[in-house]
């Protein structure tokens, strides 16, 4: 059980998780916002473009996250995870592909024998407004159907009220509850009100347990923005140095252009390092940006554009 | 998450090539630099009267650009006369309407031609196209567009108080920021009504050249902005000519004090933005990677050479390591090299003697004991380069806490309490910025109250609005630039009377 509190340095959480409390930087919001909008705004050219390029299709959780998902969709969509470009079979495959539930088992046979991973919203996906032990069981039960990775949500609620030690320990409990699959929490950050709250709740889902921190479920018009993405890599490599632990990043919804991913790698890059530039710490969540991906790898091969109709949709 | 072996090295290897940023060079090819510029006096561009020439050198790989006159006493006079001629038949007469129109119209080709301006902003003097792109000459547009708003609003400029032009105002910039610090001083002086013979520095005047280029295209009447290039003697004959009204300077103390004693003698006007040693004031509640990067750009943007730059740290000690380690983190990201590159974020040190200063700062300061930490990152094999540069272990009494250095080289001291803060921040013979870090608004009030400066910056460093003004106390000079207060340095004012 972890105790929270505030002294003059900001707030401080004492949790299982840590030997020694951890600190929470304040966050000046005008001045991130003006380091993130320069970071992202790097020229990338030439080589580095390319190889941009195809990093950002590594790292990509192609995702469907629809009322109207259907087994059928979900074979096309992992059809195009592990050939994200029908004339080019020397491109990687995506990081993972990234489903509801009820549709797991089926990505996991489309996806089988290739390095595609399974990755499951769960948890009362997008609101977390269920019982804990209802979440825990649609976690269970995620992991149970062959999803390597589980994205679960931060309880908001508890956040904003101020209960800081329900929304670690319940993470703490997915954690536990996914065993050896990764845990990927999603912060909202589109409802948290300010960069100090999602430097807040970066450092709580990370001291719970978490393999991985996420900007959004998508389902807000607000989702993955520079400084939000900017916020999180800072509190990632704070909490690196604090506890030693590596903690991956997810930015999902709103990145649909390659060259936003770019101006993301980049600030990762300058960030946490060179090291996270890798799926196995960082991965766009998305769906159109893989195929504005391809275009503009094809566009660096041929010179040309292709038409529209050359690429798959699913 | 894990990948197989082969996957990681050929990821990692992406990862690598994509970090490394291949060079993104801005094109040379939109300006036209020729081998040779003239004065440019009366609307005409010609040579000096004795035909006397300097070269003007490419910072970024020591090369000779081109060939620049070099004006004497005997083209001070005719520049002085022709802007005299202007005022008198011309501009201080014409409605201020009309005069805005003429400012309107030139802040406007500013704003097209802003690439091009850029680009040989950036050959010329060394420092980054971003900032040249993004702040030099946008703010340059600025200050046109905000001052051309104000010339058929002087009466409004001070409340009970009518304005007249002063007449004919001698310029002199310095080399920093060569076409901004133009713009802030021709704007307001043409937006009063007066004219102008402006000296723009010697190692880089292709910016000022081609502005007044710009002021005929815009159709600026004969002998209204004058331009006479040369070295400091041109300066000296420009400041000290019995024709000039007015003289207003930005450059080094040192100068700055002989302009003074050469105006005294006649009580020409004047203003002096002069030197500086800015403290940031780190407190250990501030958000401590916003003050990073406030640090980071109060001291190595335009390489450190800004009269305002926060060039002195002083951090609460109980947050002095955690800081400094932050800091030498973040200059290892710093991209030292081709100004021209989109990339690069400090570029070349504006001149060689420059850089032996800086030089000479160092390793006076290494030579005392202090603790020298630079950036480790490879420097261009030619041109004027010189790392980010952090030093510590400083009492405060050393010359690179109290001198000028204009480079990029922070010196860190501590404090501990708030009124030890200010006392130490205090300690200099400058005044011109400071930056306060903490997240306590009551805090941030309190330190400005008593933080002897022009301006001071909370939590942010190296702000500038054409509507703000600025300027210096003690040695670092008087009299404003910006907003109204900078409108009243070109007006002679009287009471309104009923």
């Amino acid at each position: 059980m972890i105790t929270a509190s505030r002294d003059s340095r900001g707030i401080v959480l004492e949790g299982v998780a840590v030997d020694t409390p951890l600190r929470v930087q304040p966050v000046d919001a005008l001045a991130l916002q003006e380091r993130a909008a320069r970071l992202v705004s790097r020229s990338v050219k030439r080589e580095s473009k390319v190889a941009g390029l195809e990093l950002s299709v590594r790292c990509v959780d192609l995702t469907t996250l629809e009322g109207a998902d259907t087994p059928g969709k979900v074979r096309a969509m992992c059809a195009r995870a592990l050939r994200p470009d029908p004339d080019d079979l020397s491109l990687h495959p995506v990081a993972a592909v990234c489903v509801y539930g009820a549709l797991v088992a089926e990505a996991r046979d489309a996806v089988a024998g290739s390095p595609v991973k399974v990755a499951s919203v769960a948890g009362a996906f997008p609101s977390g407004q269920s019982h804990l032990h209802e979440r825990l069981e649609e976690i269970r039960r995620a992991v149970d159907d062959g999803a390597h990775e589980v994205d679960i949500v931060l309880n908001r609620g508890a956040l904003l009220s101020g209960r800081l030690d329900v929304v670690h320990d319940e993470i703490a409990a997915a954690k536990q509850a996914v065993g050896h699959a990764h845990l990927k929490t999603i912060l909202e950050t589109g409802e948290l009100g300010s960069y100090e709250m999602v430097r807040l709740a970066s450092m709580i889902a990370m001291a719970a347990g978490s393999d991985v921190i996420k900007t959004s479920t998508g389902k807000l018009p607000v989702s993955a923005t520079p400084p939000v993405a900017l916020c999180m890599s800072e509190a990632i490599r704070d909490f690196g140095e604090q506890t030693g632990r590596v903690v991956g990043l997810k930015l999902a919804g709103g990145v649909r252009t390659a060259k936003q991913a770019l101006g993301y790698l980049a600030l990762v890059a300058e960030t946490l390092g060179t090291d996270w530039l890798t799926p196995d710490r960082f991965r766009f969540g998305a769906s159109t940006l893989l195929n504005d991906l391809v275009l503009q790898l094809r566009f660096q091969r041929t010179g040309r554009y292709p038409r529209p109709g050359d690429l798959p949709v699913d | 998450m894990t990948t197989t072996p082969h996957d990681d090295t050929a990821t990692a290897n992406l990862a690598r090539t994509f970090a490394d940023y291949a060079p993104s060079i801005e094109g040379r090819d939109i300006v036209a630099i020729r081998p040779r510029y003239g004065l440019m006096i009366d609307g005409e561009e010609r040579d000096a009267r004795d035909g006397a020439v300097f070269s003007t050198i490419e910072p970024a790989n020591g090369e000779h650009i081109a060939e620049v006159a070099e004006g004497a006493a005997a083209d001070v006079d005719d520049a002085v006369a022709a802007a005299r001629r202007a005022y008198e038949t011309v501009w201080r007469d014409m409605p201020g309407r009309t005069r805005a129109k003429y400012l309107f119209r030139m802040a406007r080709l500013l704003q097209d031609r802003s690439r091009e301006f850029a680009v040989l902003e950036t050959i010329d003097g060394g420092k980054p196209i971003r900032e040249s792109r993004d702040v030099d000459v946008p703010l340059a547009a600025a200050h046109l567009f905000y001052h051309a708003g104000w010339a058929d609003k002087l009466e409004y400029a001070v409340p009970g108080m009518t304005g007249r032009p002063i007449g004919v105002v001698g310029q002199i910039t310095p080399w920093n920021f060569p076409l901004l610090m133009v713009a802030w001083k021709i704007a307001p002086a043409l937006a009063c009504g007066n004219t102008v013979v402006l000296k723009p520095a010697e190692t880089t005047p292709l910016t000022a050249l081609l502005l007044a280029e710009l002021a005929a295209e815009a159709g600026l009447p004969p002998g209204v902005l004058n331009v006479v290039t040369g070295a400091g003697a041109t300066g000296a004959a420009l400041a000290a000519h019995p024709g000039v009204d007015k003289v207003a300077f930005t450059g080094s103390t040192e100068v700055g004090k002989a302009i003074r004693r050469a105006t005294a003698e006649r009580g020409t006007r004047l203003t002096l933005e002069l030197g500086g040693k800015g403290a940031h004031v780190v407190f250990d509640d501030a958000a401590l990677d916003q003050a990073v990067e406030g640090i980071v750009d109060g001291i190595f943007f335009n390489q450190g050479h800004v009269c305002c730059a926060g060039s002195r740290l002083l951090v609460q000690e109980g947050i002095a390591d955690e800081l400094l380690d932050r800091l030498r983190r973040r200059i290892e990201l710093l991209r030292v090299g081709d100004p021209l590159d989109k990339n690069t974020d400090v570029g070349a040190i504006n001149s060689h003697a420059q850089l032996e200063r800086i030089r000479g700062f160092v390793d006076e300061a290494r030579d005392d004991g202090a603790q020298v930490h630079q950036s480790t990152r490879a420097l261009p094999g030619k041109g004027f380069y010189f790392p980010p540069t952090i030093v510590t272990g400083l009492g405060g009494s050393e010359a690179i806490c109290r001198e000028e250095v204009f480079g990029p080289v922070l010196a860190v001291q501590t404090f501990r309490t708030e009124a030890e803060a200010v006392a130490r921040a205090n300690a200099t013979r400058y005044g011109l910025s400071a930056g306060v870090w903490t997240e306590k608004g009551s805090r941030i009030l309190w330190m400005s109250q008593r933080l002897r400066a022009g301006v001071v910056w909370a939590n942010s460093f190296n702000r500038f609005d054409p509507a703000s003004p600025f300027g210096g106390l003690r040695e670092s000079g008087f009299g404003r630039e910006g907003g109204r207060q900078g409108l009243q340095e070109y007006l002679t004012l009287s009471p309104v009377t009923a």
